[in-house]
């Protein structure tokens, strides 16, 4: 066998593998939350022994040895001679963490076994044998074939740490219970003494730590203050030599620098698992087509006038399976946002814990569906909203419930269709962002002059601010400054925009929207005139011919009309378009009853011609961005029809109906 | 384009390429580098609070591709579209539209040396929209500044219509 067909094996075991540890891990909560249902202890298990399999089969005996413990340790719960306890859950999590470290150091070629999985396999060994031993002990006996014989730590906080109230002093006697530990200051970046703001910390450290301890042990340490400093933990493995100079020990290629775990760490991978059913439509719609073909191909020999009527029946059927095609081709690229949403119950739990903090996730509209690539760049700005929503948004219990609030906090993450956009909400129901503090800390960055007559709108997104964000946020202002800008960024990145909505002392809603330049909806045609405009089925409630004495025509020209004991506008697209409507009265028409944003408006348009699906096609790649218009798509005779944008035209109408 | 070497104009640089077009009686000269095919004239789809010259959007193998007339843009009289009607399809910036000529006539080759700098005259063309002029074969030819064709009054209209939007959105 060739080395390269090997490699792809394993690429395709890595996959696998995360796959089933993701489904591992989510069983894992389920089973953590209460849930009482043996089939989610069988995904954990048979999790486990795949892995098991096909590390096995691959040569990986590190990772085949720490799965065959952990699936013993699963077998017993499975078999009912343990219970589910909340410590087998947390080791478990853990195992599965540490399978994950395993499997991508295997990928790369390195030894898997480090410090760290030895010691928890022992943990896990420890376990099943019902012997409980200490961890760190663990790790010493265990005695690993690459020891790690000590930690290289490159500390250095932003300016801002002090006043979250962390102390670097703390932190280092925390390390040095974890064995011998050398601290060396940098001083380089401390101003003169005129120029100091004793408040802030201008210090880096470099500590060494003489003990094979554990990374989780190390980094642990640095939990509180992670995404407030610079941090490399760097793993010193033992040289040859038996004794390496402890300061000038050099790190080993073997580990590289690694920057403290991040639950968000997501490779993008260059494949896509496809739902069976829509390959099965792909299987469908290339027969049909090969059946058309055939079907077609009787009449190369020339038509009579008694088969055109089949040609033309063979012709349509072509057209329409290229059609149904190409959509199921796009189809491929667009997954459910659940891929990008099932981190987030693991997070918010890890989270929680640290903090001590009580927090409910709500996560709803997980089967909507994005493009792969905008799926993949969305998680980090996603993590790093959640990450704020629970450390800075949320309060402690005892503060909510001093705030006249359940003690439990509620994060709320959204994903819906509007208009032409994907919407993801991450909402919280915390203390909200504080104005004052933002305005004045806007002001002593320069950002601006004042904050008088700016609205709460404005003065939240000064936290987007590129100063803002870098300098000084932090908890004492119900800083959400860290790394906003990046979020911002990534997110303009893919099109879209972010907005904040505060309301000091109920919280704070993130509101993401993503272009779906790719996305295909469901849409009803309708006539204006001559044109043809796609309304999005979603927004649809529904289509009614209007009797004209159940109009009011009001002040201003505008006309309303009843609808199901409620009265709305009637907005006529040839108005809103400009374009020539043949029908004016309104029984001459159709009024489409949709919905925007909560408000409810009739459409009113000459008639309806069916329902299709729309590929989704940008018009400001080559022009720019209409209102009331959310993009436009192929028609079957190959001309452009514009999809109208629910959103934009309610927002047109109630900025009529202000003006 | 080697045999431009021996002419006078010590310029080094090479001649550009021009594909003429035909707008009323005067012809001018769209860089060849700009321009990305050719097709005859076919009905666009209108599209709501567009400036007048700008004719719609078509379908481009996918793409939805502005169309814009020139003599609309140039505030000449609008023409019927008629057989030899072309709209001739160019890309500046990554961006590609539709512009909409009379006729297109020939490819010419206009050495850097030969290119005059637009007198203000009576042109029915606003010297805004053009680099400069040049003379082939005893005619005069416009060359067009491409670029400027779908601005700056576009880039002006879209701020202008973004401000007016009421999301309060950060992008």
């Amino acid at each position: 066998m060739s080395k390269v067909d090997l490699a792809q094996f394993h690429k395709a075991f890595y996959e696998e593998s995360l796959d089933g540890l993701d489904a591992m891990e989510q069983a894992l909560l389920a089973l953590d939350e209460g849930a009482e249902d043996p089939e989610l202890i069988n995904v954990v298990f048979r999790a486990a022994h795949s892995i098991k399999g096909g590390a096995a089969t691959f040569g990986f005996t590190d990772v085949a040895a720490f799965t065959h413990v952990a699936e013993n340790l699963m077998d017993e719960v499975r078999s009912g001679r343990r219970p589910m306890e909340k410590a087998v859950v947390e080791l478990l999590l853990r195992s599965g963490d540490t399978v994950r470290d395993m499997l991508s150091l295997s990928m790369t070629g390195q030894p898997a076994a480090t410090a760290e999985s030895q010691a928890l396999l022992a943990e896990l060994s420890a376990m099943v044998s019902g012997v409980a031993v200490a961890p760190v002990a663990a790790a010493k006996a265990a005695a690993p074939a690459e020891a790690i014989e000590g930690w290289d730590i490159a500390f250095r906080p932003f300016d801002y740490l002090l006043k979250s109230g962390n102390d670097p002093a703390r932190m280092f006697r925390e390390l040095e219970a974890l064995g011998p530990l050398a601290v060396t200051c940098d001083a380089s970046k401390l101003p003169a003494l005129a120029d100091m703001d004793a408040e802030s910390s201008y210090l880096g450290w470099t500590l060494s730590l003489d003990a094979g301890a554990k990374r989780a042990a190390v980094e642990g340490v640095f939990d509180w203050v992670d995404g407030d400093c610079d941090l490399t933990v760097t793993p010193r493995i033992a040289a040859p030599a038996p004794v390496a100079a402890a300061v000038a020990a050099a790190p080993v290629a073997a580990a590289a620098p690694r920057t403290v775990r991040d639950p968000a760490a997501n490779s993008e991978s260059s494949s896509v698992r496809v739902g069976i059913e829509k390959i099965d439509t792909l299987i469908n719609l290339v027969g049909e087509l090969v059946i058309t073909q055939s079907m077609l191909s009787q009449f190369n020999d020339g038509v009579d006038a008694s088969q055109l009527e089949m040609l033309r029946h063979g012709l349509a059927q072509l057209g329409r399976h290229t059609r149904e095609l190409q959509e199921s081709v796009m189809s491929i690229r667009m997954l459910p946002i659940s891929t990008v949403f099932n981190r987030f119950p693991r997070l918010v739990r890890d989270l929680a814990q640290k903090l001590d903090k009580k927090v409910v996730l709500d996560m709803r509209g997980e089967t909507t569906e994005l493009d792969k690539t905008v799926l993949e760049k969305i998680g980090d700005p996603l993590v790093h909203l959640v990450r704020n929503a629970i450390d800075h948004g949320l309060e402690m219990p005892d503060k909510r419930l001093a705030a006249g609030k359940g003690d439990t906090g509620t994060l709320r993450l959204e994903a819906f269709h509007r208009g032409g956009s994907i919407v993801v909400e991450v909402a919280d129901n915390g203390a909200g962002l504080n104005r004052e503090a933002i305005v004045a800390k806007a002001i002593q960055r320069g950002i601006i002059a004042t904050g008088e007559g700016m609205s709460d709108e404005a003065v939240s997104d000064l936290i987007f601010e590129a100063g803002f964000s870098t300098a000084a946020a932090t908890t004492d202002l119900s800083g959400r400054g860290v790394g906003m800008d990046v979020v911002r960024r990534n997110v303009m990145d893919l099109g879209g925009t972010v907005a904040i909505r505060s309301v000091q002392g109920s919280g704070t809603t993130f509101t993401i929207t993503l272009p779906l330049t790719l996305a295909i909806i469901d849409g009803l045609t309708a006539a204006v005139g001559e044109e043809i405009y796609i309304v999005p089925l979603v927004s649809i409630i529904e289509s009614v011919q209007v009797k004209p004495d159940t109009v009011r025509s009001v002040a201003g020209g505008g006309e309303l009309f009843r609808f199901r004991d409620n009265w709305m506008p009637i907005v006529r697209l040839f108005d809103v378009f400009g374009c020539a409507g043949q029908r004016r009265a309104v029984d001459e028409g159709i009024v489409i009853v949709v919905e925007g944003e909560g408000t409810r408006i009739g459409l009113f348009v000459d008639e309806l011609i069916g329902q299709q699906q729309a590929v989704v096609k940008s018009l400001e790649a080559n022009y720019r961005r209409v209102t009331g218009i959310s993009g436009a798509t192929i028609l079957a005779d190959g001309s452009v029809a514009l999809i109208a944008d629910v959103t934009g035209l309610v927002r047109m109408q109630a900025r009529r109906k202000a003006a | 384009m080697n045999q431009q070497a021996n002419s006078a104009t010590a310029q080094p640089e090479e001649a550009a390429q021009y594909l003429t077009v035909n707008l009323g009686n005067e012809e001018y000269g769209v860089d060849i580098l700009a321009v990305r095919e050719i097709r005859g004239w076919t009905p666009v789809t209108r599209i709501p609070q567009a400036p007048g010259y700008v004719l719609g959007v078509l379908n481009l193998r996918g793409a939805i591709v502005p169309v814009l007339d020139l003599r609309l843009r140039f505030g000449l009289a609008r023409e019927e579209y008629t057989a030899t009607t072309v709209t001739v399809i160019v890309m500046v910036n990554g961006r590609q539209f539709g512009v909409v000529v009379d006729a297109v006539s020939d490819v010419v080759e206009v050495a850097p040396g030969d290119v005059r700098p637009v007198p203000d005259m009576g042109t029915t063309v606003d010297t805004e929209y053009l680099k400069g002029l040049t003379t082939v074969a005893e005619r005069m030819v416009l060359l067009l500044d491409v670029d400027r064709l779908l601005q700056p009054q576009d880039a002006q209209m879209l701020e202008a219509a973004l401000a007016s939007t009421d999301v309060k959105a950060v992008a």
